[in-house]
């Protein structure tokens, strides 16, 4: 398979912007885990407060790189015509970059908002909706000209809608801290357990049409039923937010209810999946793919899912909110669901744009790749559980102090930084097989 | 179940939701002046906040439980330590920075940041959180 679209090149160097970004936010993880365990590395130059919101504006970048990535990718071969504007889709990457890293230097040197993951200094955050609405823009125009229209660019129009809107509430920075929180989590809620996953799913859907070959139809219903259940349960799920923060005790109810089903979408997902791949009459050459892309499910399952589902019910929540449980399921949710997919897409797209294109080289280094990356995150995930296990115990149940806590939880620091090192080399090896090897052999 | 029908769930699933979504967003804001004290909310309070996300607290501690788990939970700080305690805290700070092994980097704050921030804290305890923390030690 090779392109079929000349404006679908477009699409490479947000892959190629997003993989820069993803090891400039694994280099700063590194960075935070050292210092959990020798406190004083790094500072006060860069101390925890600014690397830890490096690490995650960068993968919140990255992540929206690979999302317009992928969507210039399918869209022309799903509308059945060119990208309205392949200048527009240049400026926007650039103003994008350039945005987004002035943001990550600025962190360097203090300038920052204050809010947890929207830190974007107020310009930064009207430079952002202007290269969503841009982008936007140019998506809605491509879909008008084309000869086609299909339920996979609406879901990803619909999820790209979502992203710029709930963004808006950035903006919103009332004095009172209760109400702050309650719209903040409008912006991360909604976008990561909300229209994120519609975004997702469409570009799951794509790539499970495209490497099994089965029906469009089938795999278009299997989609609506994704995303039906994703607002469904995700909507009203904010409510597990909602538990503690100076908002009502219904919430503790409703947020149980909904939460705990959450993760129905993601097991739709799975089935979706198995079953296209089931129904496949041929077998895809790009293994590879296939792998990030049934991976994603399962990993995202496993994140979101079922480290979600541990504990979202408010009567464990009550001990483990705000420990390092959360990090433990934000980290296996995020890169199964977000990095995975993206890293799904470039997977399938980028063969097919190099020049000489559509030719699968071998795919060991990108195999393993997958393997090790995958299977480190899982063991950072555990390593986190572990430590939020004891600090719940610890410090909830004995009411043992914060520092005294933290004490007892360094075996789990070293083995996330343990399995965070081993992630960085699967990532190592896939940049050398996306850059180094693969390039030479696709001269 | 065909395409069409499972598109017409996800739009009837959709606006059942986010119908009852706003309509308990409402009941949440009409709850607020009870549950956080708003007539309390002072201007030193709503500075206070301001320092607070100057320096970006929340990408070290936690507040109400929201944050990054690398330094102390801060919502009941002035119930667990005493204003004086946490005025010594940012006192230093404000000179040296604080702390042995996780340290608080040093932060430009003036005396108006200082008063205001322990006017923030001690609102923020005052926040009805439906008894979290479980207990003193956050």
């Amino acid at each position: 398979m090779t392109y079929k679209y000349e404006s679908q090149r477009v699409a490479f160097p947000y892959f190629v912007a997003a993989l820069g970004l993803f090891a400039a936010q694994i280099l700063f993880g590194i960075v935070i885990g050292i210092q959990y365990l020798a406190p004083d590395f790094l500072f006060p130059a860069i101390p925890f407060n600014i690397a830890r919101m490096i690490h995650i504006n960068l993968l919140v970048v990255w992540i929206i790189f690979g999302f317009m990535g992928s969507a210039y990718y399918l869209l022309p071969e799903e509308v059945e015509g060119e990208i309205y504007s392949v200048k527009l889709a240049w400026l926007h990457f650039w103003m994008f970059l350039v945005g987004g890293a002035t943001a990550i230097v600025g962190y360097l040197f203090r300038w920052h908002d204050g809010r947890e993951f929207l830190e974007q200094p107020f310009i930064i955050k009207v430079a952002i909706v202007i290269v969503v609405l841009m982008f936007i823009f140019n998506m809605v125009m491509t879909m008008i000209k084309g000869r086609r229209r299909t339920s996979i660019t609406i879901v990803l129009l619909i999820g790209f809608l979502g992203l710029a809107l709930f963004y808006l509430f950035a903006f919103f920075k009332p004095d009172n801290m209760v109400m702050d929180k309650y719209f903040w989590w409008w912006v991360v809620h909604m976008w990561v357990e909300g229209v994120w996953e519609l975004i997702m799913a469409a570009i799951l859907s794509f790539l499970l049409i495209k490497l099994t070959g089965v029906d469009r139809e089938v795999a278009e219903k299997w989609l609506y039923i994704i995303i039906g259940l994703t607002f469904l349960t995700g909507i009203i799920g904010t409510g597990h937010h909602y538990y503690w923060i100076g908002t009502p005790e219904f919430w503790q109810i409703w947020g149980a209810w909904f939460s705990a089903i959450e993760v129905l979408p993601f097991v739709a997902m799975i089935a979706f999946s198995l079953r296209m791949v089931s129904l496949r009459s041929r077998k895809h050459p790009n293994g590879a793919a296939l792998h990030w892309t049934i991976g994603t499910a399962i990993v995202s399952f496993l994140g979101a899912g079922v480290l979600g589902f541990m504990h979202t019910l408010p009567q464990i929540n009550y001990y483990t909110h705000g420990t390092q449980m959360t990090a433990s399921h934000g980290h296996l949710a995020f890169f199964g669901a977000y990095a995975m997919i993206v890293m799904a897409m470039a997977s399938y797209a980028v063969p097919n744009l190099r020049r000489k294109t559509g030719e699968i080289m071998s795919q060991k280094a990108e195999i393993f790749a997958f393997w090790t990356m995958v299977i480190s995150m899982v063991c950072i995930a555990l390593s986190l559980t572990g430590a939020g296990v004891v600090q719940s115990y610890l410090q909830r149940v004995l009411a043992t102090s914060y520092m005294e806590t933290q004490s007892h939880m360094g075996i789990f620091y070293g083995m996330r930084l343990f399995f965070g090192a081993t992630f960085t080399l699967g990532f190592i090896v896939y940049l050398y097989d996306f850059f180094l090897l693969k390039r030479a052999t696709s001269r | 179940m065909n395409k069409a029908s499972a598109r017409n769930m996800f739009i009837g699933a959709t606006v059942i939701v986010s119908a009852i979504f706003l309509y308990m967003t409402v009941l949440s804001i009409k709850a607020m002046p009870a549950r956080a004290n708003t007539p309390q909310l002072t201007e030193e309070v709503a500075w206070g906040k301001k320092v607070w996300e100057k320096h970006a607290c929340i990408d070290c501690h936690t507040l109400m439980g929201e944050g990054a788990y690398y330094a102390p939970e801060l919502v009941n700080v002035i119930e667990r330590r005493g204003e004086a305690y946490v005025r010594v805290v940012l006192e230093t700070a404000a000179i040296q920075g604080w702390g042995t092994t996780r340290k608080m980097p040093q932060f430009d704050l003036s005396k108006k940041d200082i008063d205001s921030l322990v006017e923030f804290f001690k609102w923020m305890g005052k926040i009805e959180t439906s008894n979290w923390p479980p207990n003193i030690e956050g």
